[in-house]
């Protein structure tokens, strides 16, 4: 129990000292501008069909719950409101973030610890090449340029879902116009944005995690898998914890 | 690879031409890994230009040493002190330029053999585009590597990667130059281009060398001083000729093994034990 107990505060610490480190090299983006590029295109055009398909079936399903849940009570004018709300509030920028950890996360972890492991890590330290400089940097600011995009793309196609299913479901049977402006009278662009925050903060702690775990690996190739593991569930346990935290703060 | 703007009047010359060679202090050296202490009191004191050959048995520390000379491992007590600066404080990289040649090569896997050896010249702003690819193939030509410049690692055999490493620790024109073991899985003749490259570079610009190796023709041949590790303390620190000629039955076994097929030495182990 002791032994877990510092284990955190060891990761927590380690993590603190890593976005300092990197972030000072900050204005050192333009140098690294490939790097900078290939982590967004990694970070967001890979991530983005998955979260387009996610994103269109959980706002369906949405429509459809809501949909059920409403149709009897004679509130089906409020679907458009409540699908619109959630997903920009609080499901894009979640599902966005737990896509990020298993997709984009989970390969940091394992490319920075096999580079721990295998001796490179050392080599870029001997070659005055700070590895938070070369490897860190990039990725926590491509994650901050991205998460953004991917949200609001998640949300407009969340939308849409919830769309199609109100008019072809017959038992909702909303139409498309009926339902956008039920959505446009609620959702503000505060909640737009509210939601985005979320992403940022959660994009940023998820690759954050993933760098720190993966340099913090230590022996062979066996800790490689495990830091990996170690990785995501500790950026799933952040992304709900902190969720709460945050969306209670912005209110 | 992002492109440096170089100006040629404003390059920056290599650190090794301009500055006099390091000298390395090992004072009061010790490192445990959890309880266990690896390196016992270590003190060594390296000149400026010197080629110093550690030799040693596998797991006596050589590579422990090492790695914490480059800074790589903080010492769990006394210090590492390189021209004068402790290794051990942050930014004491800025001010001595020094090469690891690791024991596994250490290549980045996921760049060729020619973005690893242009990294440390791209990253630093040394030269310009085309100064750098001549520095590049320069290197691999003395280690006849041309063949294998767009390579990836992967693809290369451990003697490869071996040669890729010492290539990339050539372009990093450093004040001192470490390697681990640098002739191992090497056939003879590119060990001896080793030895020679290792020698040559002293010639020509004063660099200091510490190489681990077991490669006697190489230790007995260029080095200045030879130390002999065993068990975490070092035995002896001294010239080729008087560390051969040693009195010392410990080291002459380690240096001369006699193999004896009618009383093998795992007998005797366990005879003793
Ligand atoms: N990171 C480490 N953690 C724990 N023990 C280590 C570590 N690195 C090396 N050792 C131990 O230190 C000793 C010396 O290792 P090393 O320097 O690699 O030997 P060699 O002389 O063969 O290069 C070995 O017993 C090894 O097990
Ligand atoms: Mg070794």
């Amino acid at each position: 129990m002791k032994k877990q107990v510092t284990e955190i505060l060891d990761d927590v610490g380690s993590a603190a000292v890593l976005v300092f480190r990197s972030m000072a090299y900050t204005p050192k983006v333009f140098g690294n501008w490939n790097r900078f590029i290939e982590q967004c295109h990694l970070i967001g055009y890979t991530t983005l069909p998955i979260v387009a398909i996610l994103s269109f079936f959980i706002g369906s399903v949405l429509a459809l719950q809501t949909g059920y849940a409403l149709v009897n009570l004679g509130g089906e004018t409020f679907i458009g409101a409540i699908v619109g709300l959630s997903m920009a509030r609080e499901l894009a920028p979640v599902m966005v973030a737990i896509l990020l950890a298993g997709r984009v996360g989970s390969a940091i972890t394992a490319e920075l610890a096999s580079m721990k492991v295998y001796n490179e890590i050392d080599a870029l330290v001997t070659m005055n090449i700070p590895p938070e400089r070369m490897l860190v940097m990039p990725r926590l600011l491509a994650a901050l340029a991205m998460m953004p995009v991917l949200t609001i793309i998640g949300n407009v196609i969340g939308w849409i879902g919830g769309a199609v299913v109100c008019q072809y479901v017959t038992f909702i049977g909303v139409s498309t116009e009926v339902y956008f402006q039920s959505l446009k009278s609620v959702v503000t662009f505060k909640d737009v944005m509210d939601g985005v925050i979320k992403a940022e903060i959660f994009g940023f702690l998820v690759i954050l995690i993933a760098c720190n775990t993966g340099l913090r690996t230590k022996g062979g190739p066996r800790e490689i898998g495990s830091s990996v593991t170690r990785a995501v569930v500790v950026s799933l346990i952040t992304i709900l914890v902190l969720d709460y935290f945050i969306t209670r703060a912005l209110m | 690879m992002e492109t440096t703007q170089t100006d040629p009047d404003t390059e920056t010359t290599r650190p090794a031409d301009n500055e006099a060679a390091v000298g390395v202090e090992v004072e009061g050296l010790r490192k445990s890994f959890g309880d266990t202490e690896v390196l016992h009191d270590i003190n060594l004191s390296i000149k400026p230009g010197e080629i110093f050959v550690i030799m040693g048995p596998s797991g006596s520390g050589k590579s422990v040493l090492l790695k914490t000379i480059a800074g790589l491992e903080t010492p769990t007590k006394g210090r590492v002190t390189i021209a004068g600066h402790d290794i051990a404080e942050r930014g004491s990289r800025e001010k001595v330029h020094m090469a690891l040649v690791f024991q596994a090569g250490a290549l980045f896997n996921s760049m060729t053999v020619f973005d690893n050896l242009a990294l440390y010249p791209t990253e630093h702003r040394l030269h310009g585009r085309k100064e750098i690819e001549k520095k590049v193939m320069d290197a691999l030509g003395i280690l006849s590597l041309e063949d294998a410049r767009d390579k990836m690692p992967s693809e290369l055999s451990g003697g490869m990667k071996k040669r890729v490493a010492i290539a990339r620790a050539l372009v990093m024109e450093p004040q001192l130059m470490l390697y681990d073991e640098p002739t191992s899985e090497l056939d003879p003749i590119m060990g001896a281009t080793i030895s020679e490259v290792i020698a040559d570079l002293r010639q020509e610009v004063g660099l200091t060398s510490i190489v681990v190796s077991h490669d006697r023709d190489l230790s007995l041949t260029i080095a200045d001083r030879v130390a002999i590790l065993m068990d975490g303390n070092l035995l002896a620190v001294d010239t080729p000729d008087k560390v051969r000629n040693s009195d010392n039955p410990v080291i002459n076994d380690f240096l001369n093994p006699v193999i004896d097929v009618n009383n093998p030495r795992f007998k005797q182990k366990k005879a003793a034990s």
